[in-house]
């Protein structure tokens, strides 16, 4: 009688092996798949400008002159407004929903967060346009010029439609995902800890200044690289409310672009193979921008925390 | 004989509409250890959760009767339990040190909660605490590294330490060896005789030979009851209640 077998001996365990390596490495197949050809589409440009697509400021169809840095510009300056008001609203409402919410709230309640996730980017774009941008026009504009118009970031005429207007958009757009992601993280420190520090006299506050939020900090850069990563992509809302002018301005009020944004407004209308390859280009530098802020965050998180291990 | 620190009268606990604790009624008198013994299930835990306000931190938990510390009720409504907490310290089953923090900030975490900064006085206090919890030789070369680093036995001195760095009167201990190797465990009972000297010391333990070891009173629970306290001598060799005799002879537990 066999009592034990091997693993991976059984014609079972070696099917379901070859199921899901199939599976693992299909997906690394698709992102190699996907690189190369954004290169191989994008050979005209890189041929044409070399490096210095980079940080070329010029974008000019009609005389084949392009440039990504507006673009680049455009669409970091936004990610990083939008994580700078996403990152603590959303941790205010995952904090009050795991550590003060009671139950009966705070389950329904981060449904209802998770429900602004589910909302498609077009309709933030509408409200974005028709509510938003007005708002923003009349009196986030006036009010910020007025009081913080010393700041070169607050000057010039408010137009309604720009950067302001994208990071809020993406700001809401993004909330969702670090409320979700951090409330679960939360949720998942340990009792042991809560009461380790209440023991030695902790109000409510400081158990989740000095016990809770340190204990789950690794997980809470998780949702917050997962919130910028979602910003970076996101084309359709950024499109409709950041003004689509290929400059770059100090200014908050002025209108941008971002790499997303061009893509879809201008494949349409590409109609030189030179044009239309420099757009496949602006996929690939948005593309290696996504990799690289992931692979730093990565790295941030892993030289951080490996040093502090929980033995048990 | 020593005089009472905490006076426990009718205390009774309840998890929801479950009754843990019934009419408990009990001294537990200054430098001595009191150890609380008694079967899984029986409330013993509950009971020394209740002598710092940490039972009602579970959502559903509720407690009544008065517990005196000093003669200050624990219970009153003008009371905060954040101030009973720094006076009453607790070291738990599982040692549960800050993992995100160096042993040093470890010991300092309670201190600091009560606004202390400075650096002099902070050294000071958390090499005290170490020596008292006779972690300072192993540590004091270590001390701003991971307090996650360090052994089990060694991570529940630490936190020993934490916890007697704020100065408490009464020490508590939910079954601090239950986790811990046989020489670990020896460790932490010489050095609760050692600290009986100055602080009072309440020890939860399902291990009788544990508290016939380090106690000088021993309590008895069964079924959420105080069933028989009195001298731990007197309660090993000669029982008056036949469940407590039943319970050390080990003929149930």
């Amino acid at each position: 009688m066999v009592l034990f077998r091997r693993p991976g001996v059984s014609p079972a365990d070696r099917l379901f092996r070859a199921t899901v390596f199939t599976m693992a490495v299909s997906v690394l197949v698709i992102t190699g798949v996907i690189a190369y050809e954004l290169v191989r589409n994008s050979r005209l440009p890189i041929e044409k400008f070399g490096w210095a697509f980079l940080w070329g400021t010029t974008w000019d169809p009609v005389a084949e002159r392009f440039g990504a840095l507006p673009f680049l510009y455009g669409t970091l300056v936004s990610s990083a407004l939008a994580l700078l008001i996403a990152v603590p609203v959303g941790l205010g409402v995952a904090i009050f929903l795991s550590e003060l919410a009671p139950r009966w709230l705070s389950d329904p309640a981060a449904f209802m967060v998770e429900l602004l996730a589910a909302i498609p980017s077009v309709i933030y774009g509408l409200i974005g346009i028709f509510v938003l941008v007005p708002w923003v026009r009349n009196v986030l504009e006036p009010a910020l010029s007025g009081t913080l118009g010393f700041l070169p970031l607050f000057r010039g005429a408010p137009y309604g439609v720009g950067m302001l207007t994208a990071g809020l958009v993406l700001a809401t757009m993004v909330v969702p995902f670090i409320v979700s992601v951090s409330r679960e993280i939360l949720m998942a420190v340990p009792h042991s800890q809560r009461e380790a520090i209440l023991s030695l006299g902790a109000t409510r506050w400081e158990m989740v200044r000095v016990a809770v939020l340190p204990y789950a900090r690794s997980g809470i850069m998780g949702s917050v690289f997962l919130a910028l990563a979602r910003a970076l992509g996101e084309t359709m809302a950024v499109t409709m409310v950041i003004g689509n002018r290929p400059e770059i301005r100090l200014s908050l009020f002025e209108p941008g672009y971002t790499m997303a944004a061009v893509i879809a407004n201008e494949f349409t209308e590409a109609t030189s193979d030179l044009y239309v390859q420099t757009l496949i280009e602006i996929g690939l530098v948005l593309f290696a921008v996504t990799i690289l802020v992931n692979a730093v965050a990565r790295l941030l998180i892993y030289s951080v925390f490996t040093k502090v291990e929980v033995r048990e | 004989m020593s005089k009472p620190v905490l006076e426990i009268e009718k205390l009774n606990a309840w998890f929801g509409e479950r009754h843990v604790l019934k009419e408990i009624t009990l001294k537990i008198l200054s430098q001595q250890v009191t150890a609380i013994i008694g079967p899984s299930g029986c409330g013993k835990s509950t009971f020394i959760r209740c002598l710092n306000r940490l039972h009602e931190v579970v959502p559903g938990a509720r407690v009544t009767g008065t517990v005196l510390l000093d003669g200050t009720d624990l219970y009153d409504p003008t009371v905060d339990p954040v101030m009973i907490r720094r006076r009453v310290g607790m070291v738990f089953q599982k040692p549960n040190p800050f993992p995100t923090m160096s042993v040093y900030d470890n010991v300092a975490a309670g201190l600091k909660l009560t606004g202390m900064r400075r650096r002099s006085v902070l050294d000071e206090r958390v090499e005290r605490a170490l020596r008292q919890a006779a972690l300072w030789d192993e540590v004091k070369d270590v001390l701003h590294q991971s307090g996650a680093s360090l052994s089990g036995g060694q991570q529940q001195r630490l936190c020993i330490a934490r916890a007697l760095a704020v100065e408490p009167e009464v020490l508590l201990l939910d079954e601090p060896c239950s986790a811990l190797d046989p020489i670990a465990t020896a460790r932490i009972e010489e050095l609760l005789l050692e600290l009986k000297k100055s602080y009072t010391i309440v020890i939860v333990t399902h291990n009788m030979q544990q508290a016939a070891r380090v106690s000088d009173v021993t309590g008895f629970f069964l079924l959420g009851e105080l069933i028989e306290v009195g001298e731990t001598k007197q309660i090993f060799t000669n029982p008056k209640d036949r469940r407590t005799e039943d319970y050390i002879t080990g003929r149930f537990g």
